[in-house]
C-alpha cells in the first residue's frame, strides 16, 4: 500500500520527467528518445509492476540526473542520518523517561510544574529555530562547536561526536519533550491502579512502588510515544541536516526534491516507510516483552 | 455517592450539538477567568489574529520595499526588529507573515476537520468503504506529514493554496482514522443501539447521537491540528518548498537570517519567537479544553474523590 | 476486658472533592479483640473502606486526611508513627485483601515475585528462601499445582484464584490482623464462600484477628463475631453478631436486614427494601442522617444527632427510637 501511494503520487505528478531530465532546450525527438530508455511511454501498471519488481530484487532505481543507482547513492548517506538517529533516540529515551518519572514521583511540585513547561516548550518550538540559536549562542558567539562542518566516524569518534553534538541536542530536547510528558501521565495513571495500593499493604517503599510496580504496566504508552517520535525525527532530520549542512538522507531528500529527481524522492519515500514500518514491529515486540498479557 | 444519577445519565438523550458547544465555550471562558495561562493564551491568540487581519493596515512601510543602504540594521526605533539583507523591514515582513500563518493554519485546520469527520462518520457506516479507506489512510500515515507534504508540494508546485491543500490532506488521514475509531466505540453504546432499535435511521444516529459525543474530541484535536499545521507551514517555508520566496512567511524570514547567522541574528530571531509563541499558546489552549472538557478526565476526577 | 488488639477511637476522615468537604469516617470508635471476626457493615460510599484504608496509613493524601482521633494497635497510636514505622507494620502485623482480585495484582510480575515480596521486606529471608515459602503459601491457600502457578502472572489465574493469591500474600508474614475489604464482592456465589472459609481457617490457625468489610449481611451471620454497622460516615449499631441479627434495634439494621431474603421467613413474605436514596455526603441531611428515610423517625430526629450509646453489656446503637425499633413491624 505504501509503496502503491508513492509511486502514484509521484505518477500522477504534473510535469513530464523527460522534460525535467532534458532540461529547457530539448527538442521532441530527444524527449521521445528518454521516454523510450527510461520506459515512461509505458502504461502506468507496468510501469508500477516493474518498479515494484526492481524494488523487491532491492534496487531503488535510478537517479534521472546522475544516471547512477540510487542504492549507490543513497550508501554513503546512510552513515551520517543513522548515527544522528542512533544517538538521538537513546539520548531522547533517557532524558524523556527520567524526567517524565521525576515529575511524576513529586508530582504536583514545583519541579513538576517546572518541566511540564519545558515539555510544553519543547512541544511548541519549531526545531529550525532551536537549532538556529543554538548555533548562534555556542557556535558563533561562543566558538565551542563548528558552524556547520560534518566530520564522519572515520576521522575518529570524539571528532565525530563533537561535529554532532548540537543536532544531536536540539533533536533530543524536543523528542524528549513528548517522551517525559507522556511518561509522566502514564506512570500517574498506573499510581491509582489498584495494584499499587496492594503493594503499598504489603508494606513496599514508595520507591519500590515506583520503580518496580508502576514503571513497567506505565512502559506501554511509552515505548508507542518513542515509536512515534522516531517517525517525528524522520521531519526533525530534513530540517536540521539543512540546517547544520550533514550530508545524510533527509538532505539528499530536500536536494532531490528541489531538482524533481523522482526515482530518489520515490526511493527515500520507501525507505523511510519501511524503516518506520520495521519500528512499529518493534514496538511491538517491546509491547509483548513489557506486558506478559500481549501474546502474538 | 449517587449511584442513580449515574445511571440515569447512561439513558439519558444526548444533548443536541449546540447546547454542548455553548456549554463547553461558557466552560472555556470560566475556565480562563480562573487560569491565568489560559487566559494569556487565549489573549495572545486574539492578538495574532488581530494582527493577521490588519497587518497590511499597522505596516509601517511597504514590506515589498528593498533598502539597499540599509541593509542589515539591527533592531532600532526605526526598525523595531531591524531590517535584513535587501534592507526590508523584518518587523513588517514578521506581522504580514502573522496572515499567512494564520491563513494556513486555520484553513487546514477547518478542511481536515470537515472533511475528516465526514468521511469518517460515512465509513464508518459501511464495512467495504471502510476497508478500502482505512487501507489508504494507513498508507497515507505511514509518511511522516512534513515529507509527505513536502512530495505533494514537489509536485504541484510552490503556492499558497497548494501549501493547504498538501497540508489538508495529510491532517485529513489523521482526523479519519482518530474519529472513526470513536466512532466504532460508540456505536455499541447503550443510546445508539437504543435509537437503532426504535428505528432512527442512520444519518440521523450520525447527527444526532454520535456527533455530539465526539465533539470534545474533535474540538481538541482541531488546536494540535492548527498548532502542527502552523509549524508544518513555517519547516515548509523554511526549507525553500512552501511559499513563494516573494510571500513574507515566517519560515522563510528565519530561512533568510539563517544565511546571515553571524551579522543578522535579528532577522531569524524574532519571526521564531513570533511562531513559538504562537504554537505554545494554542497547544496551551488545546491543554486546557481537554482537561476541562474531557468528560472521562471529569469523570475520574470524580470517581477518585470518592474512594 | 482485656486490652484490645484494634482500638479505633474517635475516628475522623475526610475528603477535598468538587463539591466540597466530605467527612467520610466521622466519629468513629471501636474495638477488635484478639483472634476475632469482626464485621463492619454498610452500603456502598458509607465509609466502610476509608475506616479500613486509614488503620492502614493508605488515605491518598490530597485528597484524604485523617483529622482526629486515634488508633492504637498492639500498644501503638499508628497514626503517630512515621511513615517509615508505618511501612514496617503494613503487611507484616497486618494485612489487607481488596475488593477487585482482578485488578489488585500486578499484571506484569508473576505470582513467585509479588508473592515473595513482602517477605523480602519484612524477614530479611534470601531470595531463595523467600521463593520457598512463597510456595508452601500457595499450598496452604489450596491451590494446586504450586511449582508451575509460580511463574505464571496474574491473567493466567481465575479470579478465585487470584483472590487465594492475595491472602496468602496478605498472611505471608503471619500478621495480627486481617483486613478484607469486600475481598468476596467481585467472585461467584459458590467462590465467595471458599474463600470466606479459607479467610477464617488461616487466621484461626494463626490467632489472626479479621475484619471483614461487607455490605452483604449474609456474610455477617455466618462468619462474625461482632459487628457494626455503618451508615453516613457514622457507626449506627454495634453489637454481637447473633445478637443483631436476631434482635436489631436501630432502623437502618432493620432495613438492611429486611431487604434480603432470609431462609427462616415464612414463605410468601415480601421483602421490603429501603425507600429513598442513599443521601450525599457533601449535603447530608441534618439531625440523624438516616431520618428521612425512617420509619420511626420523630420530630427530634431532623434537628439532633443521636449519639452512639450503650443499651446494654456489648451493645450500642445510635437511635432516639431504639427501644420502640424491631424487625417483627
Amino acid at each position: 500500500m505504501v509503496g502503491i501511494i508513492t509511486f502514484t503520487l509521484v505518477y500522477v505528478g504534473p510535469g513530464d520527467p523527460a522534460a525535467i531530465i532534458a532540461g529547457d532546450e530539448a527538442t521532441p525527438e530527444i524527449l521521445e528518445e528518454i521516454r523510450e530508455d527510461l520506459g515512461f511511454n509505458r502504461p502506468f501498471p507496468v510501469q508500477m509492476g516493474d518498479w515494484f519488481w526492481k524494488l523487491l530484487q532491492g534496487d531503488l532505481g535510478t537517479s534521472y540526473f546522475s544516471r547512477r543507482e540510487i542504492t549507490e547513492l543513497i550508501t554513503p548517506r546512510l552513515q551520517p542520518t543513522l548515527s544522528l538517529g542512533f544517538q538521538v533516540v537513546v539520548l531522547s529515551t533517557l532524558i524523556g523517561i527520567s524526567t517524565g518519572m521525576l515529575a511524576a514521583w513529586k508530582a504536583g511540585s514545583r519541579l513538576d510544574r517546572n518541566l511540564m513547561i519545558l515539555a510544553v516548550l519543547g512541544f511548541a518550538t519549531p526545531g529550525f529555530w532551536l537549532a538556529f540559536l543554538t548555533i548562534w549562542v555556542f557556535a558563533v558567539n561562543l566558538g565551542w562547536f563548528p558552524v556547520i562542518g560534518y566530520k564522519p566516524i572515520q576521522d575518529g569518534l570524539i571528532p565525530h561526536l563533537h561535529s554532532m553534538f548540537l543536532p544531536v541536542m536540539v533533536n533530543s530536547i524536543l523528542a524528549s519533550a513528548f517522551i517525559s510528558r507522556i511518561t509522566r501521565s502514564a506512570m500517574l495513571e498506573v499510581l491509582r491502579e489498584d495494584y499499587i495500593r496492594t503493594a503499598r499493604a504489603k508494606g513496599a517503599s514508595e520507591f519500590s512502588v515506583f520503580i518496580r510496580h508502576a514503571f513497567r504496566p506505565s512502559a506501554i504508552p511509552v515505548a508507542t510515544v518513542i515509536g512515534a517520535s522516531i517517525a517525528g525525527l524522520a521531519t526533525g532530520f530534513v530540517l536540521t541536516e539543512t540546517i547544520f549542512a550533514i550530508p545524510g538522507l533527509g538532505r539528499m531528500l530536500v536536494d532531490s526534491i528541489v531538482r524533481r529527481d523522482y526515482p530518489i524522492i520515490q526511493a527515500l519515500l520507501m525507505v523511510v516507510a519501511t524503516v518506520l514500518i520495521a519500528v512499529n514491529l518493534i514496538v511491538d515486540i517491546l509491547y509483548a516483552y513489557i506486558d506478559p498479557r500481549i501474546r502474538y | 455517592m449517587t449511584k442513580t444519577s449515574d445511571l440515569g445519565s447512561e439513558w439519558q438523550l444526548t444533548p443536541p450539538l449546540s447546547t454542548r458547544l455553548r456549554g463547553m465555550l461558557g466552560a472555556t471562558g470560566k475556565a480562563a477567568k480562573r487560569d491565568i495561562v489560559l487566559g494569556m493564551s487565549i489573549s495572545l491568540l486574539f492578538l495574532g489574529l488581530f494582527l493577521a487581519v490588519f497587518a497590511p493596515t499597522l505596516a509601517r512601510t511597504d514590506y515589498e520595499r528593498t533598502d539597499p543602504v540599509n541593509r542589515m540594521l539591527p533592531p532600532s526605533t526605526d526598525n523595531w526588529f531591524g531590517t535584513d539583507n535587501w534592507g526590508r523591514d523584518v518587523f513588517d515582513r514578521t506581522i504580514v507573515g502573522t496572515r499567512l500563518s494564520f491563513l494556513v493554519g486555520f484553513s487546514v485546520t477547518l478542511i481536515s476537520s470537515v472533511v475528516g469527520v465526514s468521511i469518517a462518520l460515512i465509513i464508518s457506516y459501511f464495512r467495504i468503504l471502510d476497508a478500502v479507506m482505512m487501507r489508504f489512510v494507513d498508507g497515507f500515515l505511514a509518511f511522516p506529514t512534513i515529507l509527505l507534504a513536502l512530495a505533494l508540494i514537489s509536485l504541484i508546485g510552490p503556492s499558497i493554496g497548494n501549501v493547504i491543500i498538501a497540508l489538508s490532506v495529510t491532517a485529513t488521514a489523521g482526523k479519519i482514522r482518530l474519529v472513526r475509531g470513536a466512532v466504532l466505540s460508540l456505536r455499541e453504546s447503550t443510546y445508539v443501539e437504543a435509537a437503532r432499535a426504535v428505528g432512527v435511521p442512520v444519518p440521523r444516529i450520525l447527527m444526532f447521537h454520535v456527533l455530539p459525543n465526539i465533539v470534545s474530541i474533535i474540538i481538541v484535536q482541531a488546536t494540535f491540528t492548527l498548532a502542527s499545521a502552523i509549524l508544518a507551514e513555517a519547516s515548509l517555508s523554511f526549507l525553500g518548498a512552501g511559499v513563494p520566496e516573494y510571500v513574507p512567511s515566517w519560515g522563510n524570514i528565519i530561512a533568510t537570517g539563517q544565511g546571515y547567522i553571524q551579522v543578522g541574528f535579528h532577522i531569524s530571531f524574532f519571526p521564531g519567537l513570533f511562531l513559538t509563541v504562537t504554537v505554545l499558546a494554542v497547544v496551551l489552549i488545546g491543554d486546557s479544553i481537554r482537561d476541562h472538557l474531557d468528560p472521562k478526565l471529569r469523570g475520574r476526577l470524580r470517581t477518585t474523590a470518592q474512594q | 476486658m482485656t486490652e484490645a488488639l484494634l482500638s479505633v477511637e474517635n475516628l475522623h476522615t475526610q475528603f477535598r472533592t468538587e463539591g466540597g468537604l466530605v467527612q467520610a469516617v466521622d466519629d468513629v470508635s471501636f474495638n477488635i479483640q484478639a483472634g476475632e471476626t469482626f464485621a463492619l457493615v454498610g452500603e456502598s460510599g458509607c465509609g466502610k473502606s476509608v475506616t479500613a484504608l486509614s488503620i492502614m496509613g493508605l488515605i491518598p493524601n490530597p485528597p484524604g486526611e485523617i483529622t482526629s482521633g486515634s488508633i492504637q494497635f498492639g500498644g501503638v497510636d499508628l497514626l503517630k508513627l512515621s511513615s517509615t514505622e508505618m511501612r514496617s507494620i503494613r503487611g507484616s502485623k497486618i494485612g489487607m485483601i481488596f475488593q477487585e482480585p482482578m485488578s489488585s495484582l500486578n499484571p506484569v510480575l508473576t505470582i513467585e515475585s509479588q508473592l515473595a515480596e513482602p517477605l523480602k521486606i519484612h524477614t530479611g529471608l534470601s531470595a531463595s528462601a523467600a521463593n520457598d515459602r512463597a510456595q508452601e503459601l500457595i499450598d496452604m491457600v489450596g491451590i494446586p499445582d504450586s511449582k508451575t502457578r509460580l511463574k505464571q502472572y496474574p491473567h493466567e489465574l481465575s479470579g478465585g484464584q487470584r483472590q487465594r493469591i492475595m491472602i496468602a500474600m496478605a498472611m505471608a508474614c503471619a500478621p495480627r490482623l486481617l483486613i478484607a475489604d469486600e475481598a468476596t464482592t467481585a467472585l461467584d456465589v459458590t467462590i465467595q464462600a471458599q474463600i470466606l472459609d479459607l479467610m477464617q481457617e488461616v487466621t484461626e490457625k494463626s490467632g489472626a484477628a479479621l475484619l471483614i468489610i461487607t455490605h452483604n449481611l449474609g456474610i455477617v451471620a455466618r462468619y462474625a463475631d461482632r459487628v457494626a454497622v455503618m451508615y453516613a460516615g457514622k457507626l449506627r449499631e454495634v453489637g454481637d453478631a447473633s445478637d443483631i441479627y436476631a434482635a436489631s434495634q436501630h432502623p437502618y439494621t432493620v432495613g438492611l436486614l429486611r431487604s434480603v431474603p432470609r431462609l427462616d421467613s415464612e414463605k410468601g413474605t415480601p421483602l421490603s427494601p429501603i425507600g429513598g436514596e442513599i443521601p450525599d455526603l457533601t449535603n447530608l441531611p441534618g439531625g440523624c442522617a438516616f431520618n428521612p428515610r425512617c420509619q420511626w423517625a420523630v420530630d427530634r430526629c431532623s434537628v439532633e444527632e443521636p449519639e452512639l450509646i450503650e443499651i446494654s453489656q456489648g451493645k450500642q446503637v445510635a437511635c432516639f427510637e431504639h427501644a420502640s425499633v424491631s424487625l417483627n413491624v
